[in-house]
């Protein structure tokens, strides 16, 4: 099938409209048209382009201390963001590997969430930073969980009318450190073949909260909460951490594909997991990481 | 069927007719006739088919055609100004950036992004800023020496 109809919608109404009418949205197209030509997905019959709507860009810090995500800010607009890198951390580490350039420069944290990738970078980090998404359709607006909006590869629990508006993530508790870390082969253009989240908070010597999410590791991202668990109450110490990482290895399902067996990326797991924990703690302890 | 619609490529108005469905490449190389970029992987993997949208970097094969339309569309055949090289297209011949050439049009295209967003990287930083676009011939060296003179000049001056 070949693409019949191609609108782009100037307003989110227009293409909440579109989209309830049985349109693909399309943004950055750096999944879209790769997937459709790959076989992965087939190209839809109608498109509508919604990259100039001005309402869906931007990166805005709060007044509450949280961040909101047009649905449309790209990997380098939010890489490129002061607040994100100091606040936000992991998802500053995940938005700046993103593709190469050219991908950060077009590509959107919408379009990376709603293609529902389980080896998406951004997807981690939202999760443990505990971030809403707002999806809107013809009847209303509803908030959902980032870690409440994947199914499976490839599918959310977005109703088909919904369109995926923009993302707010809330404010980091204090003495929060984060971090995104991935297994990759090569410095651009690269999918996590392994990846790992955590956001831990750090009061008085003593773990207080601590979110640990798995990329690339499940049918979806997911958190993992054998590792949060691990290191809940403990000191950050090294044992700590081991056990947080054994965690999440034990809970990874993985498969075996051209990037990787399963039984190397359940090994990695460990690994990556463990890193992306002791960067987290560092960050939250205030140390230069 | 086939949409009219308008596409700027290097300061010019190009009136065209393009499927829907069409990448930017395609409409560029197809129906616009300016063949410098090229088609490597068709797959975002190898950069070759690089782009400038409104000064930013683009994977021309995995751009859908009719979301340019407004804005800047730059590609290789835009970057000297008339018969005069850019100094980045002149650093690429004097140190031995060319070598089949393929990847030519989307490493200077690339570069050039990456020197108007950082105008004096190290060298690390042009090796990780150019890992989108590859170079069969592995001739990345003379690649990376000709992006670094330039960034030089740029700074002496």
């Amino acid at each position: 099938m070949s693409v019949q109809t191609f609108t782009t919608a100037a307003t989110v109404d227009d293409a909440v409209a579109a989209v309830a009418a049985g349109a693909r949205p399309v943004a950055g197209g750096t999944d879209f048209v790769v997937g459709a030509r790959t076989g992965k997905s087939t190209m839809p019959e109608s498109v509508v382009a919604i990259h100039r709507i001005a309402e869906l860009h931007g990166v805005e810090s709060l007044a509450d201390g949280g961040l909101r995500l047009g649905a449309l800010a790209s990997h380098a607009e939010i890489a490129a963001s002061d607040d994100v890198r100091e606040r936000f951390t992991a998802l500053s580490d995940a938005s700046a590997i993103v593709g190469s350039h050219a991908t950060r420069a077009h590509g959107t944290v919408g379009g990376n969430l709603m293609n529902a990738s389980p080896a998406m970078e951004t997807g981690g980090p939202l999760v443990v930073l505990g971030a809403t998404a707002t999806l809107r359709s013809p009847s209303g607006t509803r908030s959902v969980a980032v870690e409440d909006l994947w199914t499976g590869p490839g599918k959310t629990s977005a109703a088909a009318d919904e369109l995926l508006v923009g993302v707010e993530v809330p404010a980091p508790a204090a003495g929060t450190g984060s971090s995104y870390l991935r297994l990759e082969y090569r410095r651009q253009m690269e999918i996590a073949v392994v990846g790992a989240s955590a956001s831990v908070t750090v009061a008085d010597g003593v773990v207080t909260n601590a979110r640990i999410a798995m990329t690339a590791l499940s049918a979806t991202i997911r958190r993992v909460p054998e590792a949060e668990a691990a290191l809940i109450g403990s000191d950050g110490g090294t044992a700590a951490i081991e056990k947080a990482g054994a965690a999440v290895a034990a809970a990874a399902t993985p498969i075996s594909d051209v990037r990787g067996s399963a039984d190397y990326r359940r090994a990695m797991a460990a690994v990556i997991a463990r890193r992306a924990i002791e960067t987290a703690l560092s960050r939250a302890r205030g140390e230069n990481t | 069927m086939k949409v009219a619609a308008t596409l700027n490529v290097n300061g010019f108005s190009y009136p065209v007719e393009l499927d829907p469905g069409m990448n930017l490449l395609a409409a560029v190389r197809d129906v616009v006739g300016l063949t410098g970029s090229k088609e490597g992987c068709d797959d975002s993997e190898c950069g070759a088919c690089m782009m400038l949208l409104d000064g930013q970097p683009v994977n021309a094969c995995s751009y859908l055609a009719l979301q340019a339309e407004g804005s800047a569309i730059t590609t290789v055949e835009g970057l000297a100004d008339g018969d005069t090289l850019a100094p980045l297209q002149a650093a690429f011949l004097d140190l031995g950036g060319v070598q089949c050439g393929f990847c030519t049009p989307g490493m200077l295209v690339s570069a050039t992004a990456l020197l108007a967003g950082n105008p004096n990287p190290t060298e690390d930083e042009v090796r990780i800023g150019l890992s989108g676009n590859l170079c069969r011939c592995t001739g990345y060296d003379g690649i990376v020496k000709a992006v670094l003179s330039v960034a030089e000049t740029a700074d002496r001056g």
